[in-house]
């Protein structure tokens, strides 16, 4: 199985504090592998070192076998990595079907020439565009709602559409920064049913969630990140009966 | 020379701080540049001359009045302007736009009322004047130096040491929590805008002295290196203003002699570039790591 | 007012024919030059103000020294028009050239900055511009300026009457026209309208930050050296106490009073703010106050600007969508 994410000894320091400590994962094609963890544990922190918002104190980070440590944000998104946001970060003024093919950034060529001088090229990418948006939109039940503004769609719709704007991307690799937060239990069962779809479709995905029920349920394999350090690893099944990760969640709740 | 350029410099620098300081509260509670703050200081600075030459006859009175006057319109420009839009939660812009427009208002107001053309204006600061070999020290440069120090004290005990200085920095971290605290956080703002209005109004009346002459337009010019003094020293930081002003008076008047006199402002903004460059946070404002 | 907006979205296309016939047959109803002399003022106000929603409207940045490309636009016409007796067609590409310029020199160090810092830079910016066209003499003749700036001429044409300058000024609207609508309806566009929704989203889907902020700088700065040029020709004497900050704010105003981000916006904005000074020539002295008040109270009505939450093209996809639903039922 080869590797598409692959972290190694990660160290990150904000001042004189410690938010990763010497952290190691790798994922392998085709996974679906979860982090959890108490709140300000790392999680979002470890995704954006990933994903180049921050560079690590030290320790490396690899995109297949490339390094990647050093790219910036948009340079590791053209490599492969697509994410969503925590508190979610849609372009609020663009429609939903321009949300998603502004996506697409990195897949398409036309440039300023091809912009103002309307070449060819400009217009077939414009309507491979519109087709590629029509799937990605009706695959994540979007459809309905493609010509509205971003901002003035349903919380858990906007949801949706921010991993549909990563999916227009193309990525080796989704992360998704707690995709459940904030649906109800519906909502949360009809987002499990997608992701299941992805990972039919052969990607690649990573996620932060704090329902258990859903990580349990979606992820094979599960990383517990405690105090920016990694407490334990394993199934779903070795993982909820790891001792160090009932005391880190005991311990955040009193 | 080069002593007597200093000394100039540092006088006409610590009225900019005074000018800068308002800038930088304002931005402190609303992150909003106050493009008005500028004509504020203009008017300022007319108030107390019509005043005494046109009512009252006695200049502390007039300055008193001026400053009541020019309060009360900085908290017009909050009160009728920017909370209104605050209460639409608009995106900033509408704010910044608004300031710009009441400076339009007040400038040409002052165009029409007290006409267009530079007023003389009395000094009452001249009480003569020491040498030291070639270096010369009025006594208007000496008062102006005492009473910014003292205004730049003062306004730094009131937001660093009292309770509703506190507020005023509450209300910079977080309006919303500010409100659950029981602040009155339109109070505050509006408090703000008034302390600013009347150390640029303070300001605009000892530069009207000290060059003995006023215009409508010394708003803009001024406003704007008030302005890059704030962010020079690093915005919303108090002592950063104050010091970035007194070193923009320095910068103009070291150039001006030593540079081209033409050039006298560009200089200080081209120092003031530079400097964001490297240093985007001002010289005392804190680096902020963005979270995302 | 949102059955107009609908209306207006539905027929965009008649209507832009029929807003540029209009404007076509203008010139020939109204032949004072009083009026054309307003109209052509009308025409390149909206080069600029279009130039400049580029920058403010669609890349979410606020610049304050858009006068100083216009300055350096019209400084580089008449330097060469005066001194090489260059015809119109070469001062103007050398002004976009020369003004384009000046967006690379100023956006790459400064487009890092964010926010206020980027405002506070780009009014410096402005200042110095001017400072440098008042002092460097032997190039600009500083606060002499520049006169006799011969007339605009294309092809060994001269277009001296006021309809033939209207008519130069009609065609580079419509080119600043072109070329923003060009660019923000393709891939460049939607990248720039993301970076103004946010930026770290942007970065997050690839899209170059800095680079395209830049790119768009530069052509910012081109049309507004492009109105500059046109300026120098047709006013035909030039200082530099038209390019200050504080026309460079009175430009702000402009593009931002239509709605930030609307083509037709800056166009009816910019029109309105510009006609509506002159319909008040009875109160004189009291038009420049009243130009503040409009702006005040324009901003507590309408924040986002006149037309800064329409957008025609979603507009109409939507009613496209009702229709096509329709005709299934």
């Amino acid at each position: 199985m080869s590797e598409v994410l692959k972290v190694s000894g990660v160290t990150q320091r904000f001042g004189g504090l410690v938010a990763l400590d010497n952290i190691s994962i790798h994922i392998g094609q085709g996974e679906i592998v979860g982090i959890i963890g108490p709140n300000g544990a790392g999680k979002t922190t470890l995704f954006n070192v990933i994903t180049g918002i921050y560079h690590p104190t030290e320790g490396q980070v690899f995109l297949e076998d490339t390094e990647i440590t050093t790219y910036k944000t948009h340079e590791i998104a053209k490599a492969g990595f697509a994410r969503t946001f925590q508190n979610i970060r849609l372009f609020g003024k663009l429609s939903v079907m321009d949300n998603v093919i502004a996506g697409m950034h990195t897949r398409r060529k036309t440039n300023l020439f091809d912009a103002i001088f309307q070449t060819g090229r400009r217009r077939r990418e414009g309507r491979e565009a519109q087709e590629k948006a029509e799937k990605l939109l009706k695959l994540m039940d979007l459809w309905e709602d493609r010509h509205s503004l971003a901002s003035s769609l349903p919380y858990g719709h906007q949801r949706r559409l921010e991993i549909a704007r990563a999916l227009a991307a193309e990525p080796k690799l989704l992360l998704l920064d707690e995709p459940a937060a904030g649906m109800n239990e519906q909502e949360t069962e009809e987002l499990r049913e997608m992701v299941l779809q992805l990972k039919q479709m052969g990607l690649t995905i990573f996620l932060i969630e704090h329902d258990m029920k859903f990580v349990m349920n979606i992820c094979e394999r599960i990383y517990v990140l405690n105090h920016g350090v990694l407490i334990a690893q394993g199934t779903p099944a070795q993982v909820s009966q790891n001792q160090a990760v009932i005391e880190a969640y005991l311990g955040e709740e009193d | 020379m080069f002593l007597q350029q200093l000394i100039n410099g540092i006088t006409i620098g610590s009225t900019y701080a005074l000018v800068a300081i308002g800038y930088s509260m304002v931005f402190g509670v609303l992150e909003l540049i106050n493009f008005a703050n500028g004509s504020v200081y203009m008017l300022g600075g007319y108030l107390t001359l019509m005043l005494y030459t046109g009512l009252v006859g006695s200049f502390g009175l007039s300055f008193g009045l001026g400053l009541l006057l020019t309060a009360l319109v900085g908290y017009t420009i909050d009160r009728f302007g920017l909370r209104r839009l605050r209460e639409k939660k608009v995106p900033k812009i509408a704010g910044l736009i608004t300031t710009l427009g009441f400076s339009q208002i007040i400038e040409n107001a002052v165009r029409i009322f007290f006409g267009s053309e530079t007023k003389p204006y009395p000094n009452m600061l001249d009480f003569g004047q020491v040498t030291f070999g070639n270096v010369t020290i009025t006594s208007s440069q000496v008062i102006i130096l005492m009473i910014s120090i003292l205004l730049m004290l003062l306004t730094s005990v009131t937001v660093y040491r009292t309770k509703m200085g506190k507020a005023m920095l509450a209300v910079s971290q977080s309006q919303e929590a500010s409100q659950l605290m029981g602040i009155n956080v339109n109070g505050i703002i509006s408090l703000t805008f008034m302390i600013s209005s009347i150390l640029a109004a303070i300001a605009g009346t000892l530069v009207g002295m000290y060059y003995q002459n006023i215009d409508a337009s010394m708003g803009a010019s001024v406003g704007m290196k008030a302005l890059a003094s704030a962010v020079l020293g690093g915005v919303g930081v108090l002592p950063g203003a104050m010091v970035g002003g007194v070193l923009m008076g320095i910068f103009e008047t070291l150039g001006a002699s030593y540079i081209s006199s033409g050039y006298r402002d560009a200089i200080s903004f081209a120092i003031l570039i530079i400097v964001i460059l490297f240093k985007p946070s001002g010289l005392f404002g804190r680096k902020q790591i963005n979270k995302v | 007012m949102n059955k107009i907006f609908e209306f207006c979205a539905w027929h965009s296309g008649k209507l832009t024919v029929g807003a540029l016939a209009l404007a076509i047959v203008f010139p020939f109803v109204f032949t004072s030059s009083y009026v054309l002399r307003i109209a052509i003022t009308v025409l390149m106000y909206i080069v600029l103000s279009l130039s400049l929603n580029l920058l403010v409207g669609f890349l979410g940045q606020m610049s304050m020294g858009h006068a100083a490309f216009w300055g350096i636009g019209a400084y580089t016409a008449a330097i060469l028009s005066t001194r090489l007796n260059l015809s119109s067609l070469g001062t103007f590409l050398a002004a976009m050239v020369v003004a384009g310029l000046f967006g690379l020199l100023l956006g790459l160090p400064v487009l890092k900055l964010k926010g206020y810092y980027l405002t506070v830079v780009t009014l410096g910016f402005c200042e110095i511009v001017r400072l440098v066209e008042l002092n460097w003499m032997d190039l600009t003749r500083g606060s002499l300026g520049i006169a006799a700036i011969p007339p605009l001429n294309f092809f060994g044409q001269i277009f001296k009457s006021s309809r033939s300058v209207y008519f130069v000024a009609l065609v580079l609207v419509v080119l600043a026209v072109y070329v923003v609508h060009s660019i923000i309806n393709s891939r460049v566009g939607l990248a720039v309208m993301s970076i103004r929704d946010d930026d770290v989203a942007a970065a997050s889907i690839g899209i170059p930050v800095f680079r395209y902020k830049v790119m768009v700088f530069i052509v910012a700065g081109m049309l507004a050296g492009l109105a500059g040029a046109f300026y120098a020709h047709y006013i035909s004497f030039i200082d530099p106490s038209g390019f200050t900050t504080s026309a460079s704010l009175d430009l702000v105003i402009l593009a931002i009073f239509g709605g930030q981000g609307s083509i037709p916006g800056a166009i009816l904005g910019t029109t309105l703010l510009t006609v509506l000074p002159e319909t008040m020539r009875s109160l004189m002295e009291y038009r420049q106050m009243i130009y503040g008040v409009i702006i005040v109270v324009m901003m507590l009505v309408k924040p986002d600007g006149l037309l800064g939450r329409v957008n025609f093209k979603y507009i109409r996809q939507r009613l496209q969508m009702k229709a096509e639903k329709e005709a299934k039922a």
